[in-house]
């Protein structure tokens, strides 16, 4: 993330200035100065070792989404369909799971569950890629149909009620339970996933090409970048995330929760432009988004710490929110009169 | 002799283009040669965006044939036309505006980190930035720092990122569309001379203007394109502004269209 490795170390105040310039930068803050406040509000009591480690739990799922989500957001896209594609893709897995051994079932059922997965996410995106690259309909709609269509899905193939017998004991007692180094391997996968992603947006021409297409797509397609097959290949990358969602929900709860995914577009998008990425598309980054993910994740654990009613986080984050688009607003208003 | 010195290094006969019942080309022709600035103007409608899309590969004719440097061309898209040489600069001047002026420089020919991490192509951030200072000083810009947004820019460096791109990776031909349309008087000076510049660099430099006394103190030749057709073509040194309009309008038409050059040359059908 550094932007000149070259420069002098007497230029601190350059430094200053791209640091600020820096969307990350002021979500941090407001992060640090939650952790701040519940650290003193409750001595003791929050950011012990249980806290982090099940904030880390329950943000992993909403991280691998965002990570994802962070893609498609550049683009100048959106995704409303993750949660239901989240279901779908575990409800097949689960479906084969179910007359391949049930709970009892061996590694091979695993490797074969986690594989349908990906592939029933990955595929869906890449359908909602093709129409959102190639037709006339916006990403909204179509992702607005996908939601639908793929919750109808699972429910259809499950009459509405989640199966038993979805997850293998295997994959509850290693991914779902298991521990490396005393980290949750839920955790470990998420932050693999997340460093890997991070890296491709920030680093390679694949990312460069995601931040062009958001940025001016006419001028994307003039310098030669495929933007229709680059638009697939970012949905279908957010699908196939969705895919590894359901794999770690299911892990990790051992059912598909099919009612359970409703909202997870909006908690997940919330976090997304929460972590500096505009809406508008073309600016926006995974480090933004980590931190996006945590703030409500430590806000809720705050709020139960210090005795405040948690339902008070969605009051705040909701606020928080609509304040981070109308900054990325008058800025992006700001920087077109210059 | 003059004849054979002469031979132009983009030319193109007899170019049709029609969008439905609109026929904006009707058997176009243009030529310019190496190290010229030509001027192509035309009334609203002429077909001069249509023709300078065609030469460019944006656009695939319907019929007629372009040469470069004496080859038959038939550009498969903008990427094709840009491989051969030929750079667009254009009016709304293609700029990623989130992306910094090395990042926009390289745009979709990025360079990449060699060694293990080629795999993945890694870009080679340092390496764009370098040479987009040079591409810059090159031009006679200065840009005080090539990491910032473009979006941060003022109009006129936007305008020079533009320029700076095509000419770093043009080698025949420079398409720029109104290029000065949307400057102040001192910048659009700036530009003029970047066209001058790079036109001494054996380049050739198609401008497409409305602004009759810029096309009149930059451009070598001037083409002028009326209904689709090439209507006349002068020699800037040897015409007036007058003279310019008339072709434009069509108010000379009744006279012979003698400027016209290069009717006969190559002969393939």
């Amino acid at each position: 993330m550094t932007r000149d490795p070259a420069r002098p170390p007497a230029r601190l105040t350059r430094w200053a200035v791209v640091l600020s310039r820096r969307n990350e930068a002021w979500t941090f803050a407001i992060l640090a100065a939650l952790v701040a406040f519940f650290s003193i509000a409750a001595p003791g009591k929050f950011l012990t070792v249980y806290d982090i480690t099940q904030i880390a739990v329950n943000a992993s799922i909403y991280l691998v989404l965002g990570v994802g989500m962070t893609y498609v957001i550049i683009t100048a896209g959106i995704d409303l369909s993750i949660g239901s594609v989240l279901v779908l893709a575990a409800v097949a897995a689960a479906e084969y799971n179910i007359h391949h051994g049930g709970a009892a079932a061996g590694w091979g059922t695993v490797a074969v569950c986690v594989v349908i997965a990906l592939g029933v996410g990955a595929a869906w995106g890449a359908l909602q890629g093709v129409l959102v690259a190639t037709g006339r309909v916006p990403a909204l709609i179509v992702t607005l149909g996908g939601m639908g269509a793929a919750l109808g899905l699972a429910e259809i193939a499950t009459g509405g009620e989640d199966p038993s017998g979805a997850v293998a004991g295997h994959l509850q007692n290693s991914l779902g339970y298991g521990k490396l180094l005393g980290i949750p391997w839920l955790v470990v996968l998420a932050a693999v996933v997340t460093l890997v992603f991070g890296l491709v947006l920030g680093t390679t021409r694949f990312g460069n090409h995601t931040f062009a297409i958001g940025s001016n797509p006419a001028a994307a397609r003039r310098a030669g970048i495929p933007v229709a097959r680059h638009l697939v290949k970012v949905y279908a990358l957010m699908g196939l995330l969705a895919g590894l969602g359901a794999v770690m929900w299911l892990a990790s709860y051992g059912t598909t929760s099919i009612a359970g995914h409703s909202t997870d577009n909006l908690t997940v998008i919330t976090a997304v432009v929460l972590g500096g990425t505009s809406l508008f598309g073309g600016r926006g980054s995974v480090l933004g988004t980590v931190i996006g993910v945590f703030i409500p994740a430590v806000l809720t654990t705050g709020l139960i710490v210090i005795g405040v009613q948690q339902y008070w986080q969605d009051v705040a984050v909701g606020v928080v929110l609509v304040a981070a688009v109308q900054l990325d607003q008058m800025r992006k208003q700001t920087r077109e009169r210059a | 002799m003059p004849v054979v010195e002469r031979e132009p290094l983009l030319s193109a006969r007899g170019l049709v283009k029609h969008f439905g019942h609109v026929q904006a080309l009707q058997g176009a022709d243009f030529t310019a040669h190496r190290g010229e600035v030509v001027a192509l103007i035309g009334d609203n409608g002429a077909g001069k965006s249509t023709l300078v899309n065609v030469l460019s590969g944006v656009i695939a004719p319907d019929g007629g044939e372009i040469t470069l440097d004496g080859r038959p061309v038939r550009f498969n898209g903008p990427m094709d036309a840009q491989r051969q040489g030929v750079e667009t600069v254009y009016q709304d001047l293609s700029l990623a505006p989130d992306l910094d002026a090395a990042a926009n420089l390289y745009l979709g020919r990025e360079l990449f980190r060699g060694g293990v991490l080629r795999p993945f192509s890694v870009l080679d951030r340092p390496a764009m930035r370098l040479a987009a200072v040079e591409a810059f000083a090159e031009l006679g810009v200065s840009l005080k720092d090539v990491t910032v947004p473009v979006a941060a820019l003022s109009g006129g460096q936007r305008q020079s990122v533009a320029v700076a791109r095509a000419v770093a990776f043009a080698r025949s031909v420079i398409f720029m569309d109104e290029p000065t349309a949307a400057l102040g008087v001192v910048q659009r000076g700036r530009v003029l001379e970047t066209v001058r510049r790079v036109r001494d660099r054996g380049v050739c430099v198609v401008l497409i203007s409305h602004n009759m006394p810029e096309v009149l103190s930059v451009a070598d030749r001037v083409e002028v394109l009326r209904l689709g057709r090439r209507v006349a073509s002068f020699n800037a040194a040897d015409t007036s502004i007058e003279e310019l309009v008339g072709a434009m309008t069509g108010s000379l038409d009744d006279r012979p269209a003698a400027a016209t050059d290069d009717g006969d040359e190559g002969g393939a059908p």
